[in-house]
């Protein structure tokens, strides 16, 4: 039987309509619903935007908050793929329990740290039953702004590692393991086969984990909503707050657009800092 | 430069014995091969020489030194894989100087030694490239040229010609031949193909079922067979094995005699090359079924009564399948085998 060469682009057709419709249109949507204003294309909504009391703290948070944990997950992640690469039995279930936050929602996630972190919550309780603590103290105001940025970098380092993890696991199994045999062999020790060969070899891992957990870090809004509300502005959270509050689908739009341009933004720069030639893959 | 002294050493996966108390000395400058079928414990010697697996028990000594308890990278050593191991986000001139660097030497030492390993193996003109542009030919010099370029005690090569095609398998193998004989390096070498190891080496360890079944030149190896396995092992076509009983000092095989080692049930060890085949009245009574011409002779399959056996004739000799020939033995050529133990036996 003759290939049809129209059959591969069949097969992909439901998944391109899907996408187009539940994604690009939307997209497209929200850059217009962003530009429209009193009679025809304006910069009105950005204008407000930029202008709102809490859009430079949401900003700073937002980006705060995404330097710190995303390094952070990367750091842990790669810590605890080399350990898991040197388990022999028990490796699977070891690496199960690692990836149990991924099955938890993030406002879930978020209220169990705020269980832990709020003022009658688990830490306090300790605290105090240590002495170190007088009676029920409030972490997460506006009054503790170090303590509660701590608290939610924490939610989210232990929210969403694991999705850096199980790539970085899948990416280092590809790696053969005569590589690190032979960096052995010929005088490398741990510190420099994890420096020389692993870490370049597991570049495109790390480059796809690293694009996924930053567009993840910038729409940030459950967990921080869970634990601060309003005391922590984000990004989305203001998006949400304009749209829900205040009922002004064109400020929120314009919030969507500027996260969506962040994103992008990031998504370039990785793309580019860490790419690999063709002739270098493993 | 170094010698090997391999101590009763042994190794276990769980119930599974991989290797039982084998020893093994390699003399300095000399290059042993482990050869062997797969599975035989060749691969997992190797790895405890060089440090990558732990024996279960034994010693293994490289230079006067124990280096049962030092990491790979403290035992001297260097290894060529079997699939190469070349770092693809390295060029070829960091792949050979990785050693070299790892161990701190000065940047013109590293250039200088880099220069000299591509040189030995003919890839100076590759220095700049990336692996991935590389030849399988080119990557395993690379690989070689790395290893060399560290000046090891020790080379512990890993079946390094197995993915190389036919052809190319034989231009590598003069040139890894001529390349060790000038480095002077101690080698442990192991291959499943016996034409490497008879063409490489200065002796072989034949091993079977995580024992060596004997150690040897070559030539040595190949016409004296301590076991009917090794007998087997070497050699193309295999030996003939042809199991007759002897009385009186001598064996019948059909109408033909000839003197045996010992009385009773005792097992001819007869390679293809060393009986001429001549008339049907003299010698081995041989039915032909199939003639093969391979072009420097012809290899005939047959039989001796209900016992198979392979022979070889002149390329011109006029022998239809379903002729019968006789076969006369080269009596100084002979093994022969009790075919309980399968052991060799020597004549009285």
């Amino acid at each position: 039987m003759a290939p049809k060469p129209w059959v591969p682009y069949l097969l992909i057709a439901p998944a391109v309509l899907f996408l187009g419709a539940l994604f690009l249109l939307p997209l497209v949507q929200t850059l217009v619903l962003s530009l429209q204003g009193e009679g025809g294309l304006s910069f009105a909504n950005y204008a407000r935007m930029l202008g709102d009391l809490n859009f430079a703290d949401a900003l700073r948070n937002t980006f705060l908050l995404t330097l710190v944990v995303v390094p952070v997950q990367i750091a842990l992640a790669l810590l605890m793929a080399t350990m898991i690469a040197r388990i022999g039995a028990g490796r699977d279930l070891v690496l199960w329990v690692w990836v149990i936050p991924l099955a938890i929602s993030d406002l879930a996630a978020g209220l169990a740290w705020l269980a832990i972190l709020q003022s009658t919550g688990y830490l306090n309780s300790v605290l105090f039953a240590l002495g170190l603590l007088d009676g029920p103290t409030p972490w997460l105001t506006q009054e503790t702004p170090v303590v509660l940025f701590i608290g939610i970098a924490l939610a989210e380092i232990w929210r969403a590692t694991a999705i850096v993890l199980v790539i970085l696991v899948a990416g280092m199994q590809l790696i053969p393991k005569e590589f690190g045999e032979a960096a052995e062999v010929f005088g490398a020790s741990p510190w420099q086969r994890f420096r020389r060969v692993t870490l370049p070899l597991l570049k495109p891992s790390i480059q796809s984990a690293l694009i996924l957990r930053t567009v993840l870090a910038f729409e940030v809004f459950a967990v921080v909503y869970a634990l601060g509300g309003r005391n922590f502005p984000v990004l989305v959270g203001e998006a949400y707050v304009w749209q829900g509050e205040n009922q002004n689908t064109g400020v929120a739009a314009a919030y969507a657009a500027l996260i969506m341009l962040i994103s992008m933004l990031a998504t370039f720069v990785y793309l580019r800092v860490l790419r690999t030639p063709r002739e270098q893959m493993a | 430069m170094a010698d090997i002294l391999i101590d009763r050493v042994a190794k276990s996966f769980g119930a599974a014995r991989a290797l039982a108390e084998v020893s093994l000395q390699v003399a300095d400058g000399e290059f042993v091969a482990l050869l062997g079928p797969s599975g035989c414990g060749k691969t997992t010697l190797l790895r405890i020489v060089a440090g990558l697996e732990t024996a279960s028990g034994g010693r293994v000594v490289i230079g006067g030194r124990d280096v049962g308890a030092l990491p790979p990278r403290a035992r001297g050593i260097a290894m060529v894989f079997q699939n190469y191991a070349v770092f693809p986000h390295m060029t070829v001139a960091d792949n050979i100087g990785f050693g070299l660097r790892m161990q701190k030497r000065p940047v013109e030492e590293v250039a200088r030694q880099v220069g000299r390993a591509a040189e030995m193996l003919r890839i100076s003109h590759l220095l700049d490239r990336w692996p991935a542009r590389l030849s399988g030919g080119q990557r395993q010099r690379v690989a070689v040229a790395r290893a060399l370029a560290v000046q090891p005690a020790v080379l512990l090569m890993d079946e390094p010609l197995s993915n190389l095609d036919a052809l190319l398998r034989l231009e590598m193998r003069a040139d890894l031949k001529a390349v060790l004989r000038e480095a002077g390096t101690t080698t442990l070498y192991v291959t499943h193909d016996q034409t490497e190891a008879m063409g490489l080496a200065d002796r072989i360890a034949v091993m079977h079922g995580g024992v060596i079944e004997q150690i040897g030149a070559p030539g040595a190896i190949y016409a004296r067979p301590a076991t009917r396995f090794v007998g087997g092992f070497l050699g193309s076509p295999p030996m003939n094995f042809l199991l007759c009983s002897a009385s009186g000092g001598r064996a019948a095989i059909g109408d033909f005699a000839l003197a045996a080692p010992q009385d009773g049930a005792v097992m001819l060890g007869l390679r293809a090359e060393d009986a001429v085949p001549v008339g049907a009245a003299e010698g081995i009574p041989f039915d032909v079924r199939v003639v093969e011409p391979m072009g420097a002779h012809l290899l005939l399959t047959g039989a001796v009564g209900d016992q198979p056996l392979r022979a070889i004739a002149p390329p011109d000799a006029a022998i239809a399948p379903g002729a019968r020939i006789g076969l006369r033995p080269d009596p100084a050529r002979l093994s022969w085998f009790d075919p309980e133990t399968g052991r060799r036996l020597e004549a009285a």
